[in-house]
């Protein structure tokens, strides 16, 4: 199984949020309202959705990187035209977010919010900045691994995905219940980016190479 | 290869909810309907940082290939809309009344739920209370337990509004697919 069961208690929000009676999956599977899914536009997005660094009067502190990757479905097709969403804390480890008490500064230039459409490849591309490690309150002295949050819509409602991105080496996993939630050692090596020389570019920002594949539906067990 | 999910976390804030992101079609559309309800954890409290979607055909059964969920143009119908939930727990979208797509099946509205402490969102439909000579006929519905059906259809609550809670636990805890 791909992905983590919804109860995992170590992950303690799941315990009063994981649905607890069996779902349901009809004979015929998801129907035709179910396998479609809405169709986005650029002229729905801003000119620099897709750069992270951009949106703010000056440039936001921190390692400023690129992460790109392509979208895939579950045969390896890429999927063109697909919305690609982006959340994230800064380079300090905050969200620019009212709940976020974390006692680590805000960056005035950096709201931590992309959007990009996939192109004919199945690519998408940001310019971002690393983001930090922070505290969260599910256990003692609990720590996020640095992380992208990614949403993604493909081809069918059902494969819609809200995944996030690892980073390499980053000695958090192993304390980490939300990326140890999927129960496959080699599923979870697939949520974390490889740093790419190529991707890299001179002078300027480090590159991280990202792809993501769309599961089938119903739900696959890859 | 199959890409995990990941919870969508408390901080989606300022990437996910968009201005008119709930509104499929604007209020003052005479076929315009309005859904609500509140989403509510195991304890039967609201969860404040859960955020709804959901996807439709149009009234007349017809699914929207254009583009333009994010911005939508004039009175143009878009069949996609999101909305987070408040510190009530509640959402709401103004849209229309979808029709049935394909033989024998009811109208419904396909709804998936993301928040903080949901591993991988759910999957659920929404139908309407006025259908129950298309919901009995329905092959999905007929494929619920018989008394967990009406966890899926709204209740009407007026002029063109209806409710729909979702219950992530419990004795009312709403039916989710496997998709
Ligand atoms: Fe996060």
């Amino acid at each position: 199984m791909t992905h983590p069961p919804y109860l995992s208690p170590a992950y303690k929000s799941t315990v009063l949020r994981a649905p607890s009676r069996e779902l349901v999956l009809p004979k015929l599977g998801p129907d035709s309202v179910e396998l479609t899914s809405p169709v986005f536009g650029h002229a729905e997005l801003g000119a620099l959705d897709n750069d992270l660094t951009k949106q703010h009067s000056g440039e936001p502190l921190g390692e400023r990187i690129i992460v790109t990757g392509r979208l895939l479905d579950s045969t390896g097709r890429p999927v063109p035209g697909a919305l690609v969403e982006v959340w994230q804390a800064n380079a300090a480890g905050r969200y620019a977010h009212l709940r976020d008490q974390h006692p680590a500064p805000l960056d005035p230039n950096f709201t931590g919010a992309g959007r990009a459409l996939t192109d004919a490849q199945g690519r998408y591309e940001f310019v971002t900045i690393k983001p930090g490690a922070y505290p969260w309150r599910n256990h003692d002295n609990a720590w996020r691994p640095a992380h992208i949050h990614f949403s993604v819509f493909g081809t069918a409602f059902t494969q819609r995905l809200v995944t996030q991105m690892y980073f390499p080496g980053d000695p958090l996993f192993a304390h980490d219940p939300i990326f140890q939630s999927i129960p496959d050692e080699k599923a979870r090596r697939r949520l974390v980016s490889r740093f790419d020389l190529d991707t890299t570019v001179p002078e300027w920002a480090l590159g991280y190479q990202f792809d993501i594949v769309l599961g089938q539906t119903p739900t696959e067990d890859a | 290869m199959t890409t995990p999910s990941q919870t969508v976390g408390p901080f989606f804030g300022y990437a996910l909810p968009y201005d008119g992101g709930p509104d499929l079609v604007p209020g003052w559309r005479t076929d315009a309907i309005r859904l609500h309800g509140r989403v509510l954890d195991g304890a039967g409290d609201p969860v404040p940082d859960a955020i709804v979607e959901i996807w439709q055909p149009d009234g007349d059964g017809g699914i929207p290939r254009r583009q333009g969920a994010l911005r939508r143009e004039d009175d143009a119908f878009s069949g996609f809309g999101r909305c987070p939930t408040d510190l009530d727990g509640r959402y709401h979208f103004t849209t229309v009344r979808p029709g049935a797509v394909g033989d024998g099946s009811a109208p419904y509205i396909a709804v998936q739920v993301f928040m903080r402490g949901l591993l991988r969102q759910v999957f659920t439909r929404l139908y309407f209370p006025e259908d129950t000579a298309a919901h009995a006929a329905d092959p999905v519905l007929n494929e619920v337990p018989a008394d967990r059906r009406a966890t899926l259809v709204a209740a009407a609550e007026g002029e063109r509004t209806y409710r729909f809670d979702i219950h992530m636990q419990g004795e009312q805890e709403t039916v989710f697919f496997a998709f």
